[in-house]
């Protein structure tokens, strides 16, 4: 046991001297400088005034980030499973949707939706006394809803290919054995399909993260809104800007690890 | 000799119930015409082989028994209760009651070439999935025959393995033992050691032949011809759709009748 710890201990400091080669350490100097310079020759001044109003625009792109990505992937698998295995009348028009979003610009459907639809609203009466429309006269449920179809688009087709990549067989024992088509279901084909394409969704996530700033041209007050804000009043450009990268690349280095922790939870490779 | 089903159901004392009963039974993939009106039937503790060349249909009618395949017409009866069938508007049928076809499939335990253990569960998971999410037994209780039953097929200490690193021989073996976990009233192989490398193919038919000894009822398609004559008590050999000769081993493969049968078997040797 305790020589077992030691030689743990060992390869640790090992693999620590192994790192510290001379190139890296000359990077990471590199790096320091450049932090340090930032710091001392950029201007940070305009911080602490728009601290709370970045905290909230933070807080804001990750919540759109959270709540279309779980939209957009409850979508996505009624999308990918019609046209895995839906009757033709169910599967052309999800295969309809898919292209068309995914043949379209974001920012041209997120238009379509805030200026197209949001202006056709109040013309109608019941809807301006539907319960719905003190929602329908903000921003935030085009966004929300421009980004949820368009993750369900884009995962949509991704599920499509893992679905139809489950083997037959495994489906077939399962039917074999009794099992309930929504028994299957759960508890075959959507597991195989979801373990097959998690590296995938990683990258969706990243991608949605970074589709996220266009809200900010409908109003919605995000991260990036945040930072142009700060241009339009200091007339400062490069020290938002660096740092909203700096922010956008903590979010993504966030969404990676924990879908690799997630990943590493998941039974080793499928045969 | 062959088709004795309606006599035994009214009830001959000394002859044993009938665990799978088919008639007459024609399958049709488009114009290809499969299954010409078989009929055949496996009493309880009565290991039923299926032979023939390839083609001949044999791995269909396995199919047919518990509707993986919908028979375009027939009649099958599984532990006495007839299977309801319904038309699908196309010339064909599938099963009227899902309800029905579920529960008959519950109980009987199926034996695949390409052995199609699910691959995201570990051998112990896969073998109390069924028993647990679709027969309702409680989770400990289906562990611990789960154990068992895993032991019992020499896979103990491989419980928490996924599929991927089991070798053939060691995966279909863990899905018989998958099959018996839900007390199967009758057990279906279908070519169960064809996809197996020849030196892999041992330990399998070991395990299928404990089973047999044991007296399950079982209904088993394959290409083993040896071992089909020692562990059989009735084969049944398959001819372009039609049942072309069946009778008990001996006279199958030391006495065969038809000239069919005759070519085919010197053809195995």
């Amino acid at each position: 046991m305790t020589t077992q710890t030691a030689n743990g201990l060992v390869d640790t400091a090992a693999r620590a001297s192994l790192w510290l080669q001379p190139h890296r350490i000359v990077l990471i100097a590199v790096g320091l400088g450049l932090v340090a310079s930032a710091a001392v020759f950029m201007r940070w001044d305009w911080i602490p005034a728009y601290y709370d109003l970045a905290l909230q625009g933070i807080w804001r792109t990750i919540w759109i980030l959270v709540v279309t990505g779980i939209l957009g992937f409850a979508l996505a698998v009624p999308l990918g499973l019609v046209q895995t295995t839906g009757p033709r009348w169910l599967a052309w028009p999800a295969n309809a949707f898919c292209t068309v979003i995914r043949g379209t610009p974001l920012l041209l459907q997120l238009w379509l939706l805030y200026y197209g639809l949001g202006s056709l609203f109040p013309q109608f009466p019941w809807v301006r006394d539907s319960f719905l429309w003190p929602y329908l006269r903000q921003a935030w449920p085009y966004a929300v809803l421009a980004l949820t179809l368009s993750v369900g688009g884009y995962v949509g087709e991704v599920m499509r290919g893992a679905f139809a990549g489950v083997p037959r067989g495994q489906l077939e024992a399962a039917r074999a054995y009794g099992m309930h088509r929504r028994t299957v279901f759960r508890r075959i084909w959507l597991p195989q399909a979801i373990y097959s394409v998690l590296p995938t969704l990683t990258g969706e996530v990243v991608l949605l993260l970074k589709a996220t700033p266009l809200v900010a041209t409908i109003t919605v007050v995000d991260i990036y809104a945040v930072a142009s804000r700060v241009r339009q009043d200091t007339f400062i450009v490069y020290e938002p800007l660096l740092l909203l990268a700096l922010i956008y690349l903590c979010i993504t280095g966030i969404i990676v690890f924990a879908f690799r922790k997630l990943e590493a939870r998941i039974p080793a490779r499928l045969g | 000799m062959s088709n004795a089903g309606e006599e035994s159901l009214s009830g001959a004392a000394d002859v044993a119930a009938e665990a799978i009963h088919v008639e007459n039974l024609h399958k049709k993939f488009g114009q290809l015409h499969v299954l010409k009106g078989v009929s055949m039937s496996a009493r309880d503790g009565e290991v039923v082989a299926i032979i023939g060349g390839s083609g001949s249909g044999k791995s269909t009618l396995l199919r047919c028994i518990n509707c993986l395949e919908n028979p375009t017409s027939g009649l099958i009866r599984v532990n006495g209760e007839e299977i309801r069938l319904k038309p699908d508007g196309h010339g064909g049928s599938v099963p009227a009651d899902r309800r029905q076809i579920e529960r008959i499939r519950s109980r009987l335990g199926m034996v695949f070439q390409s052995f199609n253990l699910w691959s995201h569960m570990t051998l112990l998971e896969n073998v109390i999935e069924v028993p647990v999410h679709v027969l309702g037994i409680k989770r400990d209780e289906a562990v611990a025959n789960a154990e068992k039953l895993l032991e019992r097929v020499g896979l103990a200490e491989k419980r928490d393995v996924y599929p991927a690193f089991l070798s053939g021989g060691q995966q279909q073996r863990g899905a018989i033992a998958r099959a018996l976990a839900v007390q199967p009233r009758v057990m279906l192989f279908d070519e169960p050691t064809s996809a197996l490398d020849p030196e892999l193919v041992g330990e399998v038919l070991k395990v299928i032949a404990d089973l047999a000894r044991e007296g399950r009822t079982m209904v088993l398609v394959t290409h083993e011809m040896k071992f089909a004559r020692q562990v059989a008590s009735h084969v049944i050999y398959l001819y372009n759709g039609l049942v072309e000769e069946e009778g008990p081993p001996e006279q199958i493969f030391g006495d065969p009748k038809s000239e069919k049968l005759k070519q085919f078997i010197r053809n195995i040797h």
